[in-house]
């Protein structure tokens, strides 16, 4: 049984980083050319929009080899776009 | 009693019903007597209710009250998120910002300096609104607010002069004193410090209301919001949304400084048009060419070009500006307007908290470039190098320093556009040497 509310279509994958956290190692960039650049500082600049679904490994990939974990990926879809709770 | 004249101007008192009415010209605290005889007792009942007074909290939606600490951010969401978060482990807690970090602004000094109690008036009535049972006022160490606040709570105590019906006397506020530093009062810098000591910006999730001093939901709301919502929980969003605009209720205290005649704070009804507060102040003492609107990471606006722009968030923003911290420094015709912002980018970047790479590298870089270009020493690339860092630079803080700073420098790249040619050709204004001194003002 398949609830259309949680179907994977209606989620979007998206990168983040928390800046505090990030040392600017630049591996997140070595990894995910596709989608992150790294400014003249050596800080990730990322690509907007959603992760498209062939490169969500290799962004799984790249979030779990970042040294300080300060690249993350945050799933979002219709069902999470309000702060309130329920 | 503590006397505050020899600090600052005391601000034009409006005679209309306002946050400032009534409040003493001659620059001395309003003590608890004065301050009840002004506006009366709270009328609220002493037991805080579990979960929040929704009531409250609808009064203020209806009046429309937005945060006054720069953001302009719906109150009511707040105070509803705190409410919403609380449970018996993790109580809610009131914080009160007072530090106002940004030196063009003294709008919250001459209020907690003047009227105190309505301040802690409005951390009682926002601490029911959310069900907290306590609260901690912030304000900057090394000034004597904290003895100014610590005398008023004094006052309050059950024990002392209080009269029966006077309100939740004895709720228990704390006075916090926080080190001076421009991002020390950012609501996560307030947080991070009464957790451990550090006045730092955090990550901006989760937000304060959802997990803030100890985990727990917690508001953080800068002073004139309460006083506000103090003036709304006694007479009504009625009261409240009888001055200033629809899309933008009620007065806003705004601090003037520069070149004007009486430097100073203000209060104004929101959507006034930018020249008023510049006219209230006595008008400007001689020609001037611009306007700093909303501080010192605020914008640049030309004058007399925009004098006529209404004072709300939204039509700043449309106008290329925002109201931030609700401030205004003019400044003169003769001065160069991208030295002046040369040395405020070297201030903003002195004042990072060094925690984001965008910010502990971008904003000296930032302001290497536009000291160059002030100099008439940039070379042929940089002003596009400089636009492109501008590009970069903003939404990639853990708060919201370096957007301002990179809007500052873009609104001055573009306001002082006929200066840039002549600077950007080896031909600097003859002011170019003599920033006007916008740090430290009023």
């Amino acid at each position: 049984m398949t609830n259309p509310r949680h179907d994977s279509n209606t989620r979007v994958t998206q990168l983040r980083v928390a800046p505090i956290d990030c040392h600017a190692h630049g591996i997140c960039a070595e990894l995910l050319p596709e989608m992150i650049s790294l400014d003249e500082w050596g800080y990730p600049l990322l690509e907007g929009g959603p992760v498209p679904p062939e490169l969500i490994r290799t962004a799984q990939r790249a979030a779990a080899a970042c040294p300080t974990l300060a690249l993350k990926l945050v799933r979002s879809g219709p069902e999470r776009h309000t702060h309130h709770r329920p | 009693m503590t006397t505050i004249e020899s600090t600052w101007p005391a601000p034009a008192i409006t005679t209309r019903p306002g946050l400032s009415h009534g409040w003493p010209r001659d620059g001395v605290t309003m003590g608890w007597d004065e301050h009840l005889a002004l506006y009366g007792p709270m009328r609220a009942s002493r037991r805080i209710p579990r979960g929040g007074d929704r009531a409250l909290v609808d009064a203020v939606r209806q009046a429309g009250l937005r945060g006054r600490g720069g953001a302009w951010f719906p109150t009511h969401v707040k105070l509803a998120e705190v409410a919403a978060g609380a449970s018996r482990s993790r109580p809610p807690i009131v914080v009160a910002n007072g530090c106002e970090g940004d030196p063009a602004s003294n709008k919250d000094h001459v209020l907690l300096g003047l009227a105190p109690h309505l301040v802690l008036d409005g951390i009682e009535f926002a601490a029911r609104a959310v069900g907290a049972t306590e609260a901690v006022i912030c304000v900057h160490r090394d000034d004597m607010m904290a003895d100014v606040l610590r005398e008023a709570v004094d006052q309050r105590r059950p024990s002392g002069t209080v009269p029966a019906g006077a309100g939740p006397a004895g709720f228990p506020v704390r006075v916090a004193e926080v080190p001076d530093r421009y991002v020390a009062s950012v609501d996560t810098s307030l947080v991070n410090f009464l957790n451990t000591g550090v006045a730092r910006p955090l990550a901006r999730d989760p937000r304060p209301s959802q997990r803030g001093v100890d985990g727990r939901p917690t508001l953080v709301d800068n002073v004139e919001t309460l006083a506000h919502l103090a003036l709304i929980a006694r007479n009504g969003p009625g009261w409240f949304r009888a001055r200033g605009t629809e899309d933008a209720p009620g007065t806003a205290l705004i601090t003037v400084g520069g070149p004007v005649r009486m430097p100073g704070v203000y209060e104004i009804d929101l959507g006034s048009p930018l020249g008023q507060p510049l006219r209230m102040a006595g008008g400007t003492d001689g020609p001037v060419r611009a306007v700093l609107v909303g501080g010192l990471g605020g914008r640049w606006l030309p004058l007399p070009a925009m004098g006529n722009v209404a004072l709300t968030d939204p039509c700043l923003r449309a106008a290329g500006a925002r109201l931030g911290i609700a401030s205004l420094i003019p400044l003169p015709a003769h001065e160069c307007g991208l030295a002046t912002t040369a040395s405020v980018l070297r201030y903003l970047a002195d004042e990072s908290a060094g925690q984001c790479g965008p910010c502990m590298f971008g904003l000296p870089a930032i302001a290497d470039d536009m000291t160059r270009i002030a100099d008439g020493t940039a070379s042929p690339g940089l002003l596009n190098r400089l636009w492109s860092r501008l590009g970069v630079i903003p939404g990639r803080g853990a708060c919201a320093h370096p957007d301002g700073a990179a809007g500052l420098a873009a609104s001055a790249l573009e306001v002082f556009a006929e200066d840039l040619s002549a600077h950007l050709a080896g031909t600097p204004c003859g002011a170019a040497n003599d920033p006007y001194p916008l740090v430290g003002r009023p």
